[in-house]
């Protein structure tokens, strides 16, 4: 009887075992085949000339194969959502953990979970209608779609998880920290910049990172607002990112072509990047448990 | 047993490779070619198998070039090209059908006082030689020119027809007509283009030289931004029973429907 107890508990412990394995398995999968579909290009094509060149013309005669533009336009864009994203999200943070009354508190958050949960191509298709219109009548400038709406479009996308991870941050902060700041005669704004939101800057740097995570990968919504005119990235410049420019071209590049190959290359590089961002955020999540 | 399994896979790896070339295969009809005629060579090659069953039908991506160098070489039944052949690849022993005929209209905004353009002038547009709607008899407004990504049909058409090959500088590069027709709408000094049956009365279609596309205009060839999809074949050659079958059944004037409602202009 006791065996046979035990033997369920060993099968019951391998099925969770295969089952956390899978993620593990998909993970492992996907960078072999990006590193294995991404290198061929970058070796025929130059690891210079691939990452440094000005110009991408996959279809020309000569075809030209530099992502330059790609990769300046994913930083410029998430290092502009994020001036932009991150103080709006981490003031409605302290707001919400700090200030707010039950009711507003309760009534926003369910406002931020909504935003989450919009498909990105909701968020293209508000941004294609709504936003690149208002942009050309609002600087007068001949069309809209524009880097500069790229970034507000991100900004609002990554809200939600710079919010969300802020706030649980805030909330973490012992209650006694502030009452001694209290105590001690400091005001309740001096209390919440002075004291809470030190305490919590781990959790918001993390925050900070996971919104760039978010941002640096967004294809859908991007690709409907940016332009996707291969150029190097202005604010009000027509201009593609890393994921638009796989995303774009994919669908009619021909198998075993070098298009198609620099387009896995493109994946890898962005790879590279997420796996980066990945890095540090593990580094600020560790540093904060250790607080 | 396990010679079984060997000879089994042997089997499969040999009916795989007769789907591939489809040449000698009695119920498999094989193109290769254009990425333009994937949408109508698609439709037509499911009804085909609807009504015939039993019968597969395989089509190959590769461009209009590798399509007719396929044909030629005899890796496939029918090539598929969305250009006409040249006189050198006739002289190979080519023989081109024509089974549709694909009209580009150039739009523009409804508020846009342009409405007839030359050739010549979307060129120039295109190229950035014209940069403002009046040089062209517009209103004092940038032109914003709006395209396809690169590979699409419809931009390898458009850019082969006006002659701009890699030249067009676009502002916008957008993954599929439904996107290009709602910027254009959306945008008083935009131009675009789009396959002429999708587009909808949220933007204004352009006369190109005083002809107004429309399907006759486009069949009678005297609206000139248009392109034929070209069934290629073997002169002298029998197509294989089923490809045969496919071919007549395609060029038949009941084919007709499919091809329009794939977005064509069926000659037949």
């Amino acid at each position: 009887m006791r065996n046979r107890k035990r033997l369920m508990e060993n099968v019951i412990y391998g099925i969770f075992l295969i089952l956390g394995l899978i993620t593990v398995g998909c993970v492992f999968l996907i960078t072999v085949y990006l590193v294995i579909s991404g290198i061929p290009a970058i070796r025929k094509i130059g690891i210079l000339r691939f990452l440094l060149g000005k110009e991408w013309a996959s279809t020309a005669d000569q075809p030209q194969y530099g992502i330059l533009p790609f990769i300046l336009t994913s930083v410029y864009g998430t290092a502009g959502a994020i001036f932009i994203g991150v103080p709006i999200g981490f003031m409605t943070a302290v707001y919400l953990s700090k200030i707010a009354g039950p009711k507003v508190k309760s009534a926003i958050e369910t406002a931020v979970s909504l935003l989450a949960g919009i498909p990105s191509v909701v968020y293209g298709l508000v941004g294609m209608m709504v936003l690149v219109p208002g942009i050309r009548i609002a600087f007068r400038i001949p069309d809209g779609a524009s880097l500069f709406a790229a970034i507000i479009v991100l900004a609002i996308m990554i809200l939600p998880s710079i919010i969300k991870v802020s706030l649980t941050a805030l909330e973490a902060v012992p209650k006694e920290y502030e009452d001694a700041s209290l105590a001690l005669g400091a005001t309740p704004v001096e209390t919440y910049f002075r004291v809470s939101v030190p305490a919590a800057k781990s959790g918001i740097a993390a925050a900070v990172v996971l919104g760039v995570g978010r941002a640096i990968g967004e294809a859908m919504a991007v690709m409907m607002v940016a332009g996707n005119a291969p150029n190097m990235p202005g604010i009000f410049q027509s201009v593609r990112f890393l994921t638009t420019a796989v995303a774009s071209e994919m669908s009619y590049a021909a198998d075993g072509s070098l298009q198609k190959q620099a387009l896995f290359s493109i994946a890898l590089v962005l790879f590279l990047f997420i796996m980066m961002i990945n890095a540090v955020l593990n580094f600020f999540l560790k540093h904060s448990k250790e607080n | 047993m396990k010679k079984c399994i060997g000879s089994i896979m042997t089997l499969a790896l040999v009916a795989a490779l007769m789907t591939g070339c489809g040449k000698t295969d009695g119920g498999t009809v094989s193109t290769d070619g254009s990425t333009s005629m994937e949408k109508v060579i698609g439709a037509l090659g499911e009804a085909f198998e609807q009504d015939n069953p039993g019968m597969t039908f395989t089509y190959n991506p590769t461009g209009s070039g590798s399509g007719i160098t396929a044909v030629a070489e005899g890796r496939c039944d029918i090539g598929l090209s969305s250009r006409s052949l040249k006189e050198e690849e006739k002289g190979q022993g080519l023989t081109e059908t024509v089974l549709a005929l694909d009209g580009i209209a150039i739009i523009v905004n409804p508020e846009n006082p342009v409405s007839d353009i030359d050739l010549e002038t979307v060129a120039e547009i295109y190229t950035g030689e014209i940069t403002n709607w009046k040089d062209v008899g517009g209103s004092d407004l940038e032109i914003v020119l709006i395209g396809r990504e690169a590979g699409s049909g419809t931009r390898d058409g458009f850019e082969s027809i006006t002659g701009t090959e890699d030249a067009c500088k676009y502002r916008q590069e957008l993954t599929s007509t439904g996107d290009v027709i709602t910027t254009v709408a959306g945008n008083p000094g935009a131009i675009g283009y789009a396959s002429l049956a999708s587009v909808k009365e949220t933007v204004k279609a352009l006369s190109v030289g005083g002809i107004v596309p429309t399907e006759e205009s486009i069949k009678d060839g005297s609206y000139v931004v248009q392109r034929p999809f070209v069934l290629v074949t073997k002169s002298g050659t029998a197509l294989s029973e089923t490809a045969q079958r496919f071919f007549d059944y395609i060029t038949s004037p009941e084919a007709g429907g499919i091809i329009s409602s794939a977005g064509a202009v069926p000659v037949n």
